[in-house]
């Protein structure tokens, strides 16, 4: 049965925020299925169902695919939002795994301590503004156009709006040296499926909160 | 200008191993630019051509690529190593992923305290034989091919054994209950391009010791 892809995660953002951004940008509707206990999560794993006993899992094309990267790369083929050719991936492949590691640190964040809580804050301001985000300022200045990569919509645009707005939630001053990404911000956001899916009542999901970090604590140990 | 991939690194294996591998099973010849010292590192960031500021770095076809599985996707994408459609490729991304985790786990042992060493050692080995080596045991087994995706030999495979070689230098036996892998080991290891790339004098690099972790905790600053 084709059916809209199914997403098996629990209910936050986590490792399967990007999937559903990249769904969401792509158009795709797409159906959850939330996690609530270890038990549930166990019983995936003695069913067979992820292949190396974790999450992210999605069900899509007859598939039970895991690996978020693998995930993301098969939607942003699937949907044409992977660059024209093998150079143009490549492009779109260098910039989404920089993002991955600025959006790693963000995504570790809730779980560090207490005493590391600061210095980890500081790290990922400094990361954005001194390695990531100049980047693609630069990249944007340079060709002028509205996209990162070949002048079309690709997974590249969708990571980085992500990003920009999952770091502002941390500094949200954090653009104000970087007038392409503020107008990049702008121009993704307006994009109608984008659009939607940052209105209340989508599937996006909220910033983690304590409730949300003792779930993953008790679900995966 | 060679027209040969130019690959920026230190002499170790860390990140940039798992391209060497994959450009000797394509058969295709490459150089190599050491990193010996920070002064080295910094030259590169200061002429702007590390991206993020980071190596690996392989100059190839007018590129100058960073980021480990971008590079890794072009070369497979390049060489024909990557399935024949967007399914194989999904399934090769997924083996990959797992072979990637625990390959990741091995590569920083040489830089813990020595008591996280051993615990994390002991994981390693839990991991490799309960949650990864099952996987590509079954796989193998369920479709009797010699390769594990659409019966010819990809990145997938590569990877694989590469991780298998690895996994057997923190314990010579790991691969004791994996029949279907050791015969993919054998299989594998003896495609001539492999063949020769794990023959000495090749640009295989060696395991990390403790002497070289100390460089590059220099180099890195960590």
């Amino acid at each position: 049965m084709a059916g809209k892809p199914r997403l098996i995660y629990l209910n936050g953002r986590g490792r399967m925020e990007p999937i559903r951004w990249l769904l969401a940008a792509a158009g795709v509707e797409f159906e959850e299925v939330f996690l609530e206990t270890r038990e549930q999560f166990q019983k995936l794993i003695k069913d067979g169902a992820l292949m190396f006993q974790q999450l992210p899992m999605v069900e899509i094309d007859g598939m039970k695919m895991v690996q978020t990267r693998a995930i993301l790369s098969y939607i942003a083929g699937k949907y044409n939002l992977y660059g024209k050719d093998l150079k143009e991936r490549a492009l779109i492949d260098m910039y989404a795994e920089g993002i991955a590691d600025l959006m790693q640190m963000i995504l570790m964040f809730p779980f560090s301590s207490p005493e590391t809580k600061e210095k980890n804050l500081d790290s990922i301001k400094e990361r954005a503004t001194n390695r990531y985000f100049p980047v693609f300022e630069k990249v944007l200045k340079q060709h002028g156009q509205d996209f990162l990569v070949g002048n079309k919509f690709s997974l590249a645009d969708v990571q980085l709006i992500e990003a920009i707005l999952a770091v502002e939630e941390k500094v949200p001053a954090v653009l104000s040296g970087f007038p392409q990404l503020q107008a990049f911000k702008t121009k993704m956001s307006n994009m109608p499926t984008i659009k939607k899916f940052l209105q209340p009542g989508s599937p996006r999901k909220p910033p983690p909160d304590d409730c949300y970090v003792e779930k993953v604590m008790k679900i995966f140990k | 200008m060679s027209g040969k991939p130019k690959l920026h690194y230190t002499k170790g294996r860390g990140k940039m191993e798992s391209i060497r591998w994959l450009l000797a099973a394509a058969g295709v010849e490459f150089e190599e630019e050491f990193i010996e010292t920070k002064e080295d590192l910094e030259k590169l960031r200061n002429d702007g051509v590390l991206m993020f500021q980071q190596v690996p770095m392989v100059e190839m076809d007018g590129m100058k690529m960073v980021q480990t599985r971008a590079i890794l996707s072009y070369i497979a994408g390049k060489y024909n190593l990557y399935g024949k459609d967007l399914k194989e490729r999904a399934w090769i991304d997924m083996y990959v992923e797992g072979t990637t985790d625990l390959m990741g786990m091995i590569n920083v042992l040489p830089f813990q305290p020595a008591d996280a060493k051993e615990k994390n050692m002991a994981l390693i080995i839990e991991r490799a034989t309960t949650r990864y080596f099952p996987v590509y045991e079954k796989a193998l087994k369920d479709h009797g091919q010699d390769y594990l995706v659409g019966n010819k030999l990809s990145w997938a495979d590569i990877h694989l054994l590469e991780a298998i070689l690895t996994a057997e230098e923190c314990k010579p036996d790991i691969l004791s209950g994996f029949p279907v892998l050791q015969a993919f080991k054998g299989r594998t290891s003896n495609i001539p391009t492999i063949k020769k790339f794990l023959q000495p004098g090749s640009q295989r690099k060696p395991q990390t010791d403790e002497k070289f972790a100390a460089d590059v905790r220099k180099i890195f600053n960590f």
